[in-house]
Parts: structure tokens; C-alpha cells; sequence
């Protein structure tokens, strides 16, 4: 009974030492989107590029797996992430754009410098879309099932590790599913 | 005169308010509506910045939300209906105060947890220290320190 005593705060203090060490690795930013599991709201955001369609929900229920990636040409991680996903549209990964709080022109002049990677791209100069989806900040990618629904969201730069451990397995994983 | 400074000094430091990051062209005409507003937004977390409330954030996002804020309840939302619409899109974590939920339990209450299992530890700890009650000599004890004492005396 004594040593029991003793031992218990010493095996507490063991598991909250375990706890907080993970915790250390963790990064406070990457919060879990409200809408996991779920389709996103419904949303129209007008075109990027002169005389497109623009983006709208009803392109992220296609019946293929999707990256939704919202971008901005004023975002430093966005160019770090920018040849990521240009390789990954020339590998046939279908990239749907969000450009976020910039005029469309800013956002069609970076995609003519630095190439245009998406199917769709949606233009969103107030950032209204962006707190529809529960966007914090750029870049972000959702990754959206057959079924219109978000699976995951990536906050920061997808860079080519983020895609190869994380992304890619998720990705061929949802191809997979009916 | 020196006086009157002081008292002016004084009540210009009592009567000024916090600095937030509310700017005046954001603030809604009617003060009430405004007034609900500030409220509301000290209970709601910046996402960007996170240990701050949307008042008091600079943050761009920070701002948006907070004209949000002021959209809805302009718009004849309830002070819960605001809340629950910025929650809806950016989850529980945004409220400063959080809900009592099942899964918030924890954080609720763990700390009171933690304090009354302490508390029964020192205590029990604390009993088990407390030296038994004393007790008189024996008749056989008394004798030796009688002894002890007389040789002492002796010497």
C-alpha cells in the first residue's frame, strides 16, 4: 500500500511527461477543419482567369478525389509549394484554386509567371469564401473525397515531403474507396 | 495646483480604456449593436494569431471576422446565433471560454481533480507522519532516569 503511494505520482508524472513531449512536436497552427467528414458550404467564387468559369462547389463533387489549394501571389510558403503541385498536374493529380484576398488580376498575373496548375480556379478578393471554408490563412489544401467531402486539410506549404508521406497515400487511398 | 494634476492625471489613466485593435470604421452606428459586438469579440480567438481575441488582434483575418461579427448582429442575430455562426466555420477552438461538452470535460475540470487528489495525498501523507500519542513512563523507566540522574548529580 505504502509503495503504491509512493509509485503513483512517479507513474502520473511518467505519463504527462510522455503527453507534453509529444505535444512539443505538434504544431499549434494545423488545427483539424470543422468540416472533416463533411461537403463543404456552398460557394461561388468568380474567375482568375479572363472569361473562366471560377470556382464553385459543385466542381469538388466530381467522383474523383481533389486537392482544393488556397493560394495568394503575396504568399512566401505559396511559391515554395508552387512547383509541387505543377509536377503534380503534369502526373494528372486533379488542382482545384482558391486565390485568396487579392484582385483576380494579381492572381492571373502570378499563374501566367510561375504556371497554372489548376482545373478550376476561384477568385476571392474579400476572403469571404475563405471563412466560409474555415480558412486561418494561405496556403491551405484540402483534400476532398469522391463524395464532395473533406477528408483532410494541410495548413503550410505542400512540399514535395508533405505530398510524398502524407498527401499521395491519402490520395491513392480515396481513389481506392467506391 | 499639484493636486489637481495628480486627480486630472489619475482619472485620465482610470478612464482610458484597453488598446484594441477594433478601428473606428468598422465600429456599428448603433452603440448598442457596437456594444455587443466588443463583447462577443473578446470571446472569440483569433485563428492567426490564437492567444489573442479578435478584438484585440491586428491580424487581417482578426479584422474580417470581426466585421462578420458586426454583419450578423446588424443582420438581428442573437448573440448566440453570431458565436455559433463564426463556430460553425472555424470550430469550437475560436471561443476564448469553452463550451461544457463532453469531450471538454478534462479541461474543465482536471485542474480541480488534480487539486483534491493532492490534497488527499498530502493528507494522507501528513497523518501517516504524526507521532503516536506520547504515553507516561513506565515504572521501570521512571526508576532509570531517577538513576541516571542521581549519578549525575553525584559526580
Amino acid at each position: 500500500m505504502k509503495r503504491l503511494l509512493f509509485l503513483a505520482p512517479v507513474a502520473v508524472f511518467g505519463v504527462l511527461l510522455v503527453v507534453f513531449f509529444l505535444g512539443l512536436g505538434r504544431d499549434p497552427r494545423s488545427l483539424p477543419s470543422v468540416f472533416i467528414g463533411k461537403t463543404l458550404p456552398e460557394f461561388a467564387a468568380p474567375a482568375v482567369r479572363p472569361g473562366d468559369v471560377g470556382l464553385s462547389r459543385a466542381d469538388l463533387n466530381g467522383g474523383d478525389p481533389v486537392l482544393l489549394n488556397v493560394f495568394a501571389s503575396w504568399c512566401g510558403p505559396c511559391r515554395v509549394e508552387h512547383p509541387v503541385f505543377m509536377r503534380l498536374r503534369a502526373e494528372g493529380v486533379p488542382i482545384h484554386g482558391l486565390d485568396w484576398k487579392e484582385d483576380a488580376e494579381a492572381g492571373y498575373r502570378w499563374l501566367q509567371e510561375n504556371g497554372d496548375p489548376y482545373i478550376r480556379v476561384g477568385s476571392d478578393p474579400a476572403g469571404r469564401v475563405g471563412i466560409e471554408l474555415g480558412v486561418a490563412g494561405v496556403p491551405e489544401t484540402f483534400v476532398i473525397d469522391k463524395q464532395g467531402r473533406v477528408r483532410y486539410r494541410h495548413v503550410g506549404a505542400v512540399t514535395p515531403d508533405v505530398w510524398e508521406r502524407k498527401l499521395r497515400p491519402m490520395m491513392e487511398d480515396l481513389r481506392r474507396e467506391p | 495646483m499639484r493636486r489637481l494634476t495628480a486627480g486630472l492625471t489619475l482619472a485620465f489613466v482610470l478612464a482610458a480604456g484597453p488598446a484594441l485593435a477594433v478601428k473606428p470604421d468598422e465600429q456599428l452606428a448603433d452603440p448598442a449593436q457596437e456594444a455587443r459586438a466588443l463583447t462577443l469579440g473578446k470571446e472569440l480567438r483569433c485563428v492567426v494569431c490564437q492567444n489573442q481575441s479578435i478584438d484585440d488582434s491586428d491580424a487581417a483575418l482578426a479584422r474580417d471576422l470581426r466585421l462578420i461579427l458586426r454583419e450578423r448582429i446588424a443582420a438581428g442575430d442573437t448573440d448566440e446565433q453570431a458565436i455559433d455562426f463564426i463556430v460553425a466555420r472555424y470550430g469550437s477552438f475560436v471561443q476564448l471560454r469553452p463550451p461544457l461538452r463532453a469531450d471538454t470535460v478534462a479541461l474543465w475540470f482536471g485542474p480541480l481533480a488534480v487539486l483534491i487528489l493532492g490534497g488527499v495525498g498530502a493528507a494522507l501523507y501528513i497523518r501517516s507522519r504524526r507521532p503516536a500519542a506520547a504515553t507516561g513512563l513506565t515504572a521501570e523507566e521512571e526508576a532509570e532516569v531517577a538513576e541516571v540522574l542521581n549519578s549525575d548529580r553525584a559526580r
